[in-house]
Parts: C-alpha cells; sequence; structure tokens
C-alpha cells in the first residue's frame, strides 16, 4: 500500500502555513516531529473532560483515567513487542530514560574498575550519564570507532568486550547521520559475553519496526515527542530481571508501597520507576501518536522514506561543492551536509529565510563532529508528510546559498 | 558621531531593504569591511563561543575611547560584529554602559542576540560591555 501524502499532510495542521511568505518545509523532524490533529485533540479531550489524578484516587474520573494510562502502557508494549506491560516505564523522554538507568544499573552492577562501552555516534545523552557513573565509580568508557561512512567498526567493538565489560549502550540509529547500526550484531556479541546492551531508539522508533524480543535487548529506550506524540513523554523498556535488580533512580509519590521514618519498601514494577505524578495526559497522547502510524504502517512509511532519501541524496548529492556526512549503506532519511567554503550557520540563517526549517550545528554529538573534523553540519531529516517538491525546495535555497556567499 | 547617532545611522541604511536577503546581502559585505583582528587575538583568550559560530573579541583604549577588534568564523555572524563595533567602538566607556543598544531590534535582527541562538553574539555585547566596566574603572583611579 503506498501512503497518500497530500491526505496525511492534512492530518498535520502546523504545516499548512506560510513561514516568511513562503510554505513551510519542515525537514527538522530528528529534533522533533509535528503532532497529528488526533494527538492534539486527545490532549485537549482529557483536559477538557477527563482529567483526575491517577493510581490515587476512588472516585470515577481517577479510576477512569488511571485505566487509560494502564491502556497506554498496554499499546507502548504491543508496539514494541515487550514480553509483559511492566517493562514499560514512563519516564519524561530519552534523556530521562538513559539518566534512570545509568543510576540505577550502575549503583547495582559497575564497580571500580569496569568498563562500559558506547560508540563515537551517540548523542550526548547516551554519552554524559556514563561518563558521570565512570566518575562516581571510578570506571572506564571504551568507544567503538566509526568508518569514514559513519558505520560503526565492529571488528573493533569486538576487541573491546572484555570481562571488564559491564554494559553496551548505543544507538539504533545516529542522530547526527542518520546510520542504521546492526544492533542485533552488537547485542549477539554482547550477549556472548554474557553483557547486557541499551538500545538508544529515539531515532529509529519512528523510522521502521522494533521488536525488543527479537532483537534480545536488555534496555530500550525512546522519546514520545519525535514518535509524533507529545512532548515530554519517553519510554524506558527494561528486562524484568534487570528492572527488578535495579534500585530506583527517583524516589517520592506513587512509587512506594510503605514508608515510616525508619524504612521504605518500594512499590513494584513498573511504578517503582515512576516517582511523582506521572504525565499522563500526553503518555495517553502517546499512545494515540502511535495507533496513529501503525494504521498507516510503519513498512510503509519506511519505504516512503527511503524513497525520499534516495531522491534527497541524488539532488543535494548532484551540487558541486556540498558534502554529505555520513553515508553508511543502511540509512534513515537523514542527510546532513556541508557546503564547500561556507559556514553551516550562514547557510541555516538564508535557509530558514525561504521557510525551509534545517538544523544546524554539532547536533549534540561534538565527538562525532570531531571524528569528521568539523564544527557542525546542516541536517535535513525528512518525515513520510515531506514530499520531493518540498527537497526541489531545499534544492534551489541551497544553490542560493552558495550564490550568496560565493 | 555619538552612540545612539551610529545606532540611529544604521537604522536609516536598513530601511531601505525590503526582504531577508538584502539584509543578509548587506551584512555581507559589512563583513568584508570589518578591519582584520591582529592574528595574535584570534586565540582561545580572546575566544567567545557559542554553540553555532564563533567570535573572537579584543578591546584597548585610545585616548580616553575603547577601540573593539573583532572577527567571526561565520560571515552573517561577523556582519552583526561588525555593527557592533560601528557602534560601541571609538565611544567612551561611559557611554557604552549608559545607553540601550537598541538598533539590532528596530534592524529585525535582535534574534541573532537571543539566549537560545547561542552564535555568540549575546556574549560579545557582554563581554565589550565588561571591557566598558572595567576601562571605566580604570579611569577612575
Amino acid at each position: 500500500m503506498s501512503l497518500d501524502i497530500q491526505k496525511i499532510r492534512n492530518d498535520f495542521p502546523i504545516l499548512n502555513q506560510q513561514i516568511y511568505k513562503k510554505p513551510l518545509v519542515y525537514f527538522d523532524n530528528g529534533a522533533t516531529t509535528q503532532k497529528p490533529q488526533v494527538v492534539i485533540d486527545e490532549e485537549v479531550k482529557i483536559y477538557s473532560k477527563e482529567n483526575s489524578n491517577i493510581h490515587r484516587g476512588v472516585h470515577y474520573l481517577s479510576e477512569q483515567l488511571t485505566q487509560r494510562y494502564e491502556d497506554a502502557r498496554k499499546v507502548v508494549q504491543k508496539f514494541i513487542n515487550a514480553e509483559h506491560d511492566h517493562e514499560v516505564v514512563f519516564t519524561s523522554g530519552t534523556t530521562e530514560s538513559i539518566n534512570t538507568i545509568a543510576y540505577s544499573f550502575g549503583e547495582k552492577y559497575i564497580s571500580e574498575g569496569d568498563e562500559i562501552i558506547i560508540s563515537t555516534l551517540e548523542h550526548h545523552a547516551n554519552i554524559v550519564p556514563w561518563q558521570m557513573l565512570c566518575q562516581r565509580k571510578n570506571a572506564k568508557l571504551k568507544v567503538i570507532p566509526i568508518n569514514e561512512k559513519g558505520e560503526l567498526i565492529l571488528d573493533e567493538y569486538e576487541k573491546l568486550l572484555s570481562p571488564k565489560t559491564k554494559i553496551v549502550a548505543v544507538n539504533q540509529v545516529s542522530n547526527a547521520l542518520g546510520t542504521v547500526n546492526d544492533v542485533k550484531r552488537i547485542i549477539d556479541l554482547a550477549h556472548q559475553n554474557n553483557i547486557p546492551v541499551l538500545v538508544d531508539g529515539a531515532q529509529s522508533v519512528q523510522h521502521e519496526k522494533v521488536d525488543v524480543q527479537e532483537l534480545d535487548c536488555d534496555f530500550f529506550v525512546f522519546s514520545g515527542h519525535k514518535l509524533y506524540g507529545p512532548n515530554g513523554t519517553g519510554i524506558l523498556y527494561g528486562k524484568e530481571k534487570f528492572l527488578n535488580e535495579m534500585p530506583p533512580y527517583m524516589t517520592g509519590g506513587e512509587m512506594i508501597k510503605k514508608v515510616t521514618f525508619e524504612e521504605t519498601t518500594f512499590n513494584e514494577l513498573p511504578f517503582k520507576f515512576e516517582a511523582g505524578t506521572p504525565n499522563y495526559v500526553s503518555a495517553i497522547g502517546l499512545a494515540t501518536a502511535i495507533e496513529y502510524i501503525e494504521n498507516l504502517g510503519l513498512e510503509n512509511i519506511a519505504a516512503y522514506e527511503k524513497e525520499l532519501l534516495e531522491y534527497g541524496t541524488e539532488k543535494l548529492g548532484s551540487i558541486e561543492g556540498l558534502r554529505i556526512i555520513g553515508t553508511a549503506d543502511n540509512k534513515v532519511s537523514v542527510i546532513s551536509f556541508n557546503l564547500e567554503n561556507i559556514h553551516h550557520y550562514d547557510a541555516g540563517m538564508v535557509i530558514d529565510k525561504m521557510g525551509i526549517a534545517v538544523r544546524t550545528g554539532h547536533h549534540c554529538a561534538e565527538p562525532l563532529m570531531d571524528r569528521f573534523n568539523i564544527e557542525g553540519t546542516i541536517r535535513a531529516s525528512f518525515s513520510f508528510y515531506n514530499t520531493k517538491e518540498e527537497i526541489d525546495k531545499l534544492y534551489d535555497a541551497i544553490l542560493t546559498v552558495k550564490q550568496m556567499f560565493s | 558621531m555619538t552612540f545612539n547617532e551610529q545606532q540611529d545611522e544604521i537604522i536609516e541604511e536598513f530601511s531601505i531593504f525590503e526582504d531577508w536577503m538584502d539584509k543578509y546581502n548587506y551584512l555581507i559585505e559589512l563583513s568584508k569591511d570589518l578591519p582584520e583582528i591582529d592574528p595574535k587575538y584570534k586565540t582561545q583568550e580572546y575566544l567567545i563561543e557559542g554553540c553555532q559560530s564563533k567570535v573572537w573579541l579584543f578591546a584597548d583604549m585610545d585616548g580616553d575611547a575603547i577601540k573593539f577588534y573583532a572577527d567571526s568564523d561565520a560571515i552573517i555572524t561577523k556582519g552583526i560584529a561588525a555593527l557592533l563595533v560601528r557602534v560601541l567602538s571609538g565611544q567612551k566607556p561611559l557611554e557604552i554602559l549608559n545607553n540601550e543598544l537598541y538598533f539590532l531590534d528596530k534592524i529585525g535582527l535582535q534574534q541573532n542576540l537571543s539566549p537560545t541562538r547561542s552564535n555568540g553574539l549575546l556574549a560579545m555585547v557582554k563581554q565589550m560591555k565588561l571591557y566598558a566596566m572595567a576601562y571605566n574603572a580604570k579611569m577612575n583611579k
């Protein structure tokens, strides 16, 4: 089935507007995706008619909304094919998910001299929490290198694995380059050595079907707002065994079973990791977003976005002096590039004034930029609501940039 | 020219531009006119690092006025830096401290000084005022 893009675009009210008197071209989907009307309506409906704090009240509204929140958890469980719904923890986003794991896993399993493996492709959110953990525990961070195309060198990864390795944390898709990593292979190799693996899926779940049981990853994290869902939502999936053994990260209401001034016993999963009033409105909105994209079909989305990527790579690649950073064999619809002798910030400023939203800078992946010996890139990240005509507009805008700064 | 006369002159110059491309093209021109900063000041010590672009700023005293020298790795940032130098350089420290910078807002470039833009320009303005404070204190000793 092919997607009816014009019909889909009508589902996203924000797309239908002019910026600087030009139709908006939104190519900053890697930073956040826009929201379909059904998601916006869901949140409005909850605040208008259903709002009440969950899990606590015995009254009608509270019970109803508690049920909807737990149903949303089941939608996420099904979406990533987790074995149990209590392995799905709602967080504020990928950053909180990783910080939670780095802290809780670290408290339980990391001690002096241990090693943690990450990769050169990581976002700062999957570097710094591990760095802090290493400082606290006197452990060591090891980094999987990449080749010139922006692909992980798995032979080098194998050499890094050792009896000292306690966890591997890698992204499934690079936010800055769009590289799709062979996480299945990374997990298999780690598991041969009994090492658990965290997969950062912030840039993958919106592009392709993820099955955490098939991958056999031990942790999987992602954000709702990059998946056409509301801001301030995220998911921490963890295998039951680990989540049971790990101590909680934040403490407070909801996550406790019994408190005296002497001692506290913690609630069971997943509540142990959901301290305080959760963002239940947005969690339900996230479930609505997941249902929306499942209705479109992730296979259809992947096929269409691949078309956009191929078209964009060829079209933009034909521009003289344009260098695409990240040319992996397997990529999602992200094109990161630089223009010869033109600062990415200058280019971004001008492209913006053509009504086109792209991202410029280091994309919170400074070590990766250092690897390529660049300060940053211009990144266009496409979604299923984008079109080839929009890519043509970006092409024209780049020609204008070249003319202005030559 | 006084601080505000400089600002008003820039506002006048920009008033003829009808769209953004004209403004940017003018900023590109201005960036070329900005006097070269002595390479010995284009070092880490004088670097104001933004997330998006870098700015180098150096100041010294010429009689009772401050002279500013600036550079940037991005051309539009450099063009705006040239405007800031034009308004602030050659002024007495007290003039810099007592006058409001309003021209960027009037010519539609205020967004370039927003804290989230992090192109180094906001930090550059702060640094220029710090230089003015330091020289003012020195003069009153």
